[in-house]
Parts: structure tokens; sequence; C-alpha cells
């Protein structure tokens, strides 16, 4: 800031790019400032924070007995049967609803980019899971799809059965008898529309005289796909991936609604465990334990995700 | 729906699809895989339909089974939804929302012109130090924040859910508008400077109007960002600055199980987050992807 003061206004030179004194950065550098420096208070204090607490024995429970005890909460983080269902609970969740949506995803992709009739309107329906209120989606899978006695899914078995002249169709406690697979199918009807969206994107990026050409020469449509269109979709692929790993690993709102990290713990990912130590359980220095574990493993896959997105950004830098 | 001559937001991406298609002359899908497309676009919308559909239908004919498909329809669960005081919990979210996302747009153009029309050195290090931030999961900071909060008295607030927005979509709004003032032609900034033309007449003449669709599109989805967050929410308020997800965990718990009251419920907090996807579905990619994809 200081040097925002130094009196003589030399005259910036007329180049945008070029290099430039003292006073010409700092007026350059002025208008990131609040952003940057919101930024860093907002989310990068509470982080240092969590780490300071993380070596605490804190629980609010049993006041007065708040002390310094090191790696303590690591190890107990490390060791607890609980947060290693959770974090294994976790991965399988992110994986299934990742690459279920991906693929589903590029299904839709692939059929959005012909022509067909109505594709506007179909395209603009099937973006619809994605902007339901995560909340309102999850409540509305648990209550008006998987409810055993009035769900629509068994609502439909129903009706099919009694087509066919059976009495009733059976009664299937869906999120009972299968609460991952619940809370997935959830998740992946929620995903698909936006893996869709990034994939169409990528389809609608492909060079058009490549695909002539293989065209022009006889390639039949499956090995277009395979040699021209898959690798081309690559990094599209890898980025809806990655972005969708990073979104669906902080899945709560799903858990929290639709099986409250049950039955026992067999749906409890690793932020509604968290929650639950937080807030349930008031252990706050294993919580900001858990939390940093959390933080180092986003921090792997993030390395990945702003490895594929910076390609992305320097070709489109570049062109 | 291609050859309408579209006055909606999806005209140019509509015109842009045309284009294409006809430089590679797209292929149609034949009757069999259309009809497979639109299978799957039926069974995607069915719940979102079926949300609908029983949100203006009586409890009585929403508890059937087999479901009721023509059951006559009715506005008693939306009267309803408003006597039982939803009002307050919509104020909230709209308050928390908009008010997060002018602050958002506040700091991020700016960082935006910084980062692309006048751009800083290492701009790249500064947009991936932003980025970074979003991957950072929000459950790590919960406990931190709600001590902060708690110790400054600001639990319970709408203006710190306000400030906890702004950080999180901060940054995909600065990857956005920067994307979007990338496209601010540079050959006539460079003229405007030789003209000599002030700061504000570059920027309200040759800025703004590349950037006015951007800074749409961008506000469009921070505000679904914000209306759609939860956890903060749940966690951060009690009774004063509840939202709209809020009310509707709650209203389970205090109601009981009615479910054409709850589809009700969730249709109407769903409603604006549809019609602002829907206004910016053909930027909406672009958002999602951080301006990697556009």
């Amino acid at each position: 800031m200081t040097a925002l003061s130094a009196p003589p206004k030399t005259a910036p030179p007329p180049g945008l790019r070029r290099a430039s004194t003292g006073v010409s950065k700092w007026k350059r550098r002025f208008p990131l400032l609040p952003a940057l420096v919101f930024t860093i208070v907002v989310t990068q204090l509470p982080f240092v924070a969590t780490l300071v607490i993380s070596t605490f024995q804190w629980n609010i429970l049993k006041p007065g007995e708040r002390r310094f005890t090191g790696l303590s909460n690591f190890a107990f983080v490390f060791t607890d049967e609980r947060l290693r269902t959770a974090v294994l609970n976790t991965i399988v969740l992110t994986s299934s609803v990742v690459l279920v949506s991906v693929v589903l995803g590029l299904g839709l992709a692939l059929l959005l980019d012909r022509r067909f009739i109505g594709r506007g309107l179909a395209r603009t329906m099937l973006i619809a899971p994605f902007l339901v209120m995560p909340v309102a989606a999850a409540l509305l899978w648990k209550h008006a799809i998987y409810n055993p006695d009035y769900g629509l899914l068994n609502g439909i078995l129903n009706a099919v059965y009694r087509l066919f002249g059976a009495d009733n169709g059976p009664t299937i406690d869906w999120v009972s008898s299968y609460p991952m697979p619940a809370v997935v199918v959830s998740l992946v009807w929620q995903w698909t529309p936006f893996m869709m969206l990034i994939l169409l994107a990528g389809l609608q990026a492909q060079p058009g005289d490549v695909l002539e050409a293989a065209r022009v020469d006889g390639a039949s449509a499956m090995a277009t796909f395979r040699h021209i269109t898959l690798p081309h979709l690559r990094q599209y692929i890898e980025l809806g991936c990655l972005l969708g790993t990073i979104y669906v690993v902080q899945t709560f709102d799903a858990v929290y609604t639709i099986t409250q990290g049950g039955p026992g713990s067999r749906t409890t990912n690793l932020p509604y465990e968290i929650y639950l130590t937080m807030f349930r359980k008031y252990e706050y220095g294993q919580a900001a334990a858990a939390g940093v574990v959390v933080v180092f493993g986003s921090i792997v896959i993030a390395t990945f995700a702003l490895r594929t997105i910076a390609s992305l950004f320097r070709e489109e830098v570049s062109r | 729906m291609t050859h309408a001559t579209a006055t909606a937001p999806g005209a140019k991406l509509k015109k842009l699809i045309r284009r294409r298609d006809d430089r590679h002359g797209a292929s149609r899908l034949s009757p069999a895989w259309t009809f497979a497309a639109w299978l799957a676009t039926l069974a995607f919308f069915a719940p979102v339909a079926w949300m609908a559909l029983t949100s203006f239908h009586q409890e009585a004919d929403a508890a059937t089974n087999p479901p009721s498909l023509f059951a006559p329809l009715t506005f008693d669960q939306y009267k309803l939804l408003f006597s039982r005081d939803i009002t307050p919990f919509l104020l909230n979210s709209a308050m928390a929302s908009v008010s997060s996302t002018l602050l958002v747009l506040a700091l991020a153009v700016p960082t935006a012109y910084a980062l692309s029309i006048k751009p800083v050195e290492k701009w790249t290090d500064v947009m991936f130090f932003f980025l970074s931030t979003k991957f950072l999961p929000a459950i790590a900071a919960l406990l931190p924040v709600y001590l902060i909060v708690k110790d400054v008295g600001m639990l319970d607030n709408v203006w710190t859910l306000s400030i906890l927005y702004t950080a999180m979509n901060l940054p995909i709004a600065v990857w956005m508008m920067r994307s979007f003032l990338a496209e601010v032609p540079k050959e006539i900034l460079e003229a405007a400077e030789v003209d000599g033309a002030n700061l504000p007449t570059v920027l309200w003449r040759i800025v703004a109007p590349v950037a006015m669709p951007g800074l749409a599109a961008t506000s469009l989805i921070c505000f679904i960002f914000s209306w759609n967050e939860f956890m903060f929410a749940v966690n951060l308020t009690a009774t004063k600055a509840s939202t709209a997800p809020v009310f509707l965990v709650g209203f389970i718990t205090s109601e009981g199980l009615f479910l054409a009251r709850l589809c009700a419920a969730a249709t109407l907090v769903s409603l604006p987050v549809l019609i602002a996807g829907f206004a910016a579905q053909d930027k909406l990619v672009r958002g999602l992807s951080l301006g990697a994809v556009k």
C-alpha cells in the first residue's frame, strides 16, 4: 500500500502488458485486494483454527478439561472404528455416484449431441434434477419415492403386479433394506445432469472437420467414437469426475435427510461423522482432527483437479 | 424446437448448435434412438413431475397405492404452507442469497478485471489460489466458524450466512467473470486508451456491453448455490435466521409425514432455483466447470 502514496505519477506506457513501475503495479493489484483479503480471512483462518483445535482435548460437556494433547486426536482419528467406517463409506458413496453419473451423463450427452424432435425441451427437462434443492430432492426420494407404503417405487411395482393379475406387489422398505444404494441413486439422479452438461460441451467442442474426414474415409460410428470422440472427451470426462468427486465427497444433505447415517453407521460418511462428533458428542478436538484429515485428503484430489483445469485453461488462454 | 425463431435466453445457444450442425451436418437420431432419448429424459424428469403433481393433490390422494395420477387438483397445500409461516424462511433465504450474490459481484468483478483486462503479474497463480479455496471441504471449516460466530454473537443471523456464502461463491464468480472479461477485444481497449478515453468511459462503453451477459449468468449461479446451501444454514441458525432448506427439514419433524404438503413445500422452495437455472442454462456449464468449459 505504501507504494500508492509515492508522488510522481509517470504516464503509464500505452502497451497493456508492458512491464510497469511500482506505482502502476500497485494500481493493477488494487482491484483484487479486497477479494483476496476477504478470501484469506474467511477461508484460510478457520483452517488455521481447525489445526490449533485439533491438538486440544476439548469436550464442551466437560468444561475445564480443555488441554493441549499434541497429536493424540490424530491417533484417535486413525484408529477409531467409526471413522474408518466413515472413510470407507465416503469412498464407496463418492466413487459409485461419480462413476455411475459419468456413464449415464455420457450416454445422455451422446444422444443430445444429435438432432431429434424436441431436443431443446429434453435438455431443459434433464437439467431439472440438478436444480431441485438438494434437501428437497433428498426428502422427495425418501418420502415420495422410497416410502414402503405409498412411495412411487412400490406403487409402480404394485400397479405392475396388479396388471399381471397378481393381488399386490411386494412391500419393500427401500431405505432400510438398501440404505447405501438408496442414497447413491438419489445423488446419481442429481449429478447426472451436471456430468451431461460438461460432456455435452465437450462433444460440441469437437473439431467438425476431423469427424467429417472420418465419415468420408468410411469409418464406422463405433470406430469414430472409440478413436476420435473418446480421446477428445478424455479431459472433459476427467474434469467431470474430479469436480464431481470434490462436490460429492462433501455430501451432507442427502445423508442427513435420507438415512441419518444409519442403519447403524452403514451410510455415515465423513462429513456426517464429523458433524456428529461436533454436535452430538461435542468432541471438538476429535472433530477438528478429522477435519484436518479430510482437508489433506481433498488436497490430494484437488491437485489432480487443478492440473486438469490448468491444462484446459492453458488451451483457452493460448487460443 | 430448432426451427423456432426463439427469443428466449437459449436462442444464442440454439443458433450456435445449429451452426455447428450445419457445419458438419450432425446427423439426426433415428426414430428408435429418439424414442430412447425421450424415454431417458422422462425417467429423469419423472421425480420432478411427481413432486409437482403431488403438491396439487389432497393428502388422501397422495397416500394411495398404486399412486393416483388423475386425482383432482387443488391449491390447498400451498395455502396451508403459507398459513404455517413459510414466508419468513423464504425471506431469509432471499436475503442471504441476494445479499451474498451482490457482495460476490462487488468483490469478483474488480478482481476479474485485474486478472484479465489489466492483468497483474502472476495472475494465473492468483486464479488458482481462489480456485483452491473452493476445493477445501466446508465441513472442516464448520467447527471454527461455529466457534467464532458464537463468540462474536452472530449465531442465528442472516448476515453470517451471507458472508459464508460469499466466500463459498467467490472463486466461481472470479473464474467465470475472468472468462467473460477475457472476451473483451484487446485492440479496442488499446485504441480507446490511445484516444485518451478515461476509465469510466472504457468500462461503460467497451467492457460493460461484453460483460453484462456474463454478469447475469454469474449472479444466477451464485444465487443458486446460496439458495440451496444447507449445512451452514442448519448448524448456524436456530429460529430467526433459518432459511428455506432448514424449514423443509423441520417441517417433517414438526408436522409428521404429509406427502402432498411436503411436495408443495419442496416445489415451492425449488422454484426460484429452477427458474434461475433455466434462465442461465446456456451458461450453466461454464459456471459449474468454473469457466474451464464453454
